[in-house]
């Protein structure tokens, strides 16, 4: 069933294919063999209760897992959003945002991914003087200085308070027709997922449980019916009574 | 409702206006010189009136002026150069070793499990107490005082570089490697600046041990140093220059301390946001 995960924007090379992947912690499988395949400029939310190991398949997605089996290939360059903004203390935030960087222009860049997540003015401050949504919005702009093909968001937004969380939503859907990136987007949250993906997978028990495209259009509220209607659906599926 | 609160409990205006707190503070610590100031004042008036035998201890002011007749004609300077080089070339030595085994202890499993145990099992020695040994070993030549002075020295510095490279937060390593940072660079750009507060730490407690070794070290046979310039003292009763000596290990130590405050303080600077929020 997962097998047929493919790209379904444009049908072309994609940017991300991951085959049998497993993890076991001692006794208890995670994940049970997830294949998973992301085309370019697709974004595809990965849904799941707590410990349903959501955050363990983006972990080894991002190559941060050594004792995973399977395989995962991304064809070309990725980038990760963390839940935390994992920003060094002791590195100014144009220094953090710069991190690892080679390349021409490199000032030029940071200037400009700065900008593009409305913080142009706080290159100089310490990590400790943002506020959490400013931080996260730094870690955004680490991400994007890369010019990624794939952003791993894992629940990027899961630690900021609502309103934050509504801008931050707003601002990657902005990112994401401006660079075209393709995105695995992490969380539990299901309106978000219906905010911001093409195609949505359920995890659940290690596998993937549901595929369900979102063809909701480019300009999305909740307030739509066929919102509404998903949102439902995605509920049910999750386990949780709506009514 | 929240201007009511402002009346009615004035700690808690304190609390939450910074400014208030901060101009009360100086008149507060002008309050602690209060004490010493007697203190010194009654030691005075204690020596002068004969309350206080000279020969066991003297007044603050002679003790001053001899201080100031022995640096006159160089003597203090050339016992404290002496005291210097050694401190320096222990904390060296010791500080160097114990930042190398430190941070091999700490990066590599294998360093762990080879360096630690030996290293812990020694800690339990109370490295003064090694002194007969250290004669048997070294003599009780310039070699005993500086080994004195770096085995002071290296323990704090290798318990405090190895607790700083563990508790580095090993997701913002993570974090570097998703940017591309290979090892060194990782080493370079998260674990060194990770652990600098508590080598800071390391190094403030290893000069406070490395003094401390100095003034032991000082007492065995030695020709020059300031341990040499109060032994020798004693002998003549000079009990003027005896304190006088403790007074400059004293100053020693709170001006190494400064010194360092003022170090960190600049290679720290992003604590300083930390501290603030």
């Amino acid at each position: 069933m997962a097998s047929r995960t493919a790209g379904h924007l444009n049908g072309a090379e994609p940017v991300l294919t991951a085959h049998a992947v497993r993890r076991a912690f001692g006794p208890t499988v995670v994940l049970a063999g997830v294949d998973l395949t992301i085309a370019r400029g697709e974004v595809v939310a990965l849904l799941g209760g707590s410990g349903s190991g959501k955050s363990t398949l983006l972990r080894i997605l991002a190559g941060l897992d050594g004792e995973a089996s399977g395989t995962s290939v991304v064809h070309g360059t990725a980038a990760v959003v963390f839940q935390e903004h994992r920003l060094l203390p002791w590195k100014r935030v144009a220094e953090n945002v710069g991190l690892g960087l080679s390349g021409a222009d490199g000032p030029g860049r940071i200037r400009r991914a700065l900008a593009e997540v409305g913080l142009a003015e706080r290159d100089r401050a310490w990590p400790a003087e943002l506020s959490g949504g400013q931080a996260q919005r730094v870690a955004v702009a680490r991400a994007l200085v890369r010019e990624p093909d794939l952003l791993l968001l894992d629940e990027p937004f899961g630690a900021l308070d609502a309103l934050t969380r509504l801008r931050m939503q707003i601002l990657l859907r902005r990112l994401r027709a401006e660079h075209g990136f393709a995105a695995l987007l992490v969380t539990h949250d299901v309106e978000e997922a219906l905010l911001l993906a093409d195609r949505i997978l359920l995890l659940d028990d290690g596998r993937i449980a549901a595929e369900l495209p979102v063809d909701l259009g480019p300009t999305r509220t909740p307030d739509d019916p066929a919102f509404g209607a998903l949102r439902r659906h995605l509920l049910d599926r999750l386990g949780v009574p709506t009514t | 409702m929240s201007r009511t609160t402002l009346v009615e409990a004035p700690e808690e205006v304190a609390a939450a206006a910074p400014v208030v707190r901060r101009r009360q503070r100086p008149a507060r610590r002008w309050w602690r010189v209060v004490s010493p100031v007697v203190l010194i004042l009654g030691w005075e008036l204690a020596a002068r009136t004969g309350l206080l035998a000279t020969e066991k201890l003297p007044a603050p002011s002679d003790v001053l002026a001899t201080g100031w007749r022995l640096s006159r004609d160089g003597t203090l300077g050339v016992h404290l150069l002496d005291s210097l080089t050694r401190a320096g070339a222990g904390l060296l030595i010791g500080g160097l070793l114990a930042l190398v085994l430190g941070t091999v202890a700490g990066l590599l499993r294998l360093g762990d499990d080879l360096v630690d145990p030996p290293v812990q099992m020694a800690r339990m020695l109370p490295h003064l107490g090694l002194v007969p040994l250290l004669i048997i070993w070294v003599g009780i030549g310039e070699s005993l005082k500086i080994s004195l002075v770096a085995l002071g020295a290296f323990f704090p510095i290798y318990f405090n570089t190895y607790a700083g490279i563990r508790d580095i937060d090993e997701r913002l390593v993570e974090a570097a490697r998703t940017c591309g940072l290979g090892q060194a660079a990782r080493l370079r750009h998260v674990v060194l600046p990770g652990a600098l507060p508590s080598l800071f730490l390391g190094l403030r407690l290893a000069i406070g041990a490395a003094w401390l070794s100095l003034v032991v070290g000082e007492q065995v046979n030695a020709q020059t140093g300031i341990g040499f310039l109060m032994m020798e003292a004693r002998e003549f009763s000079q009990t003027d220059v005896v304190v006088l000596g403790l007074l400059v290990y004293a100053l020693l130590g709170l001006i190494s301390d400064l010194a360092l405050r003022v170090l960190e303080r600049r290679m720290l600077t992003w604590r300083r946001g930390l501290r603030a929020t």
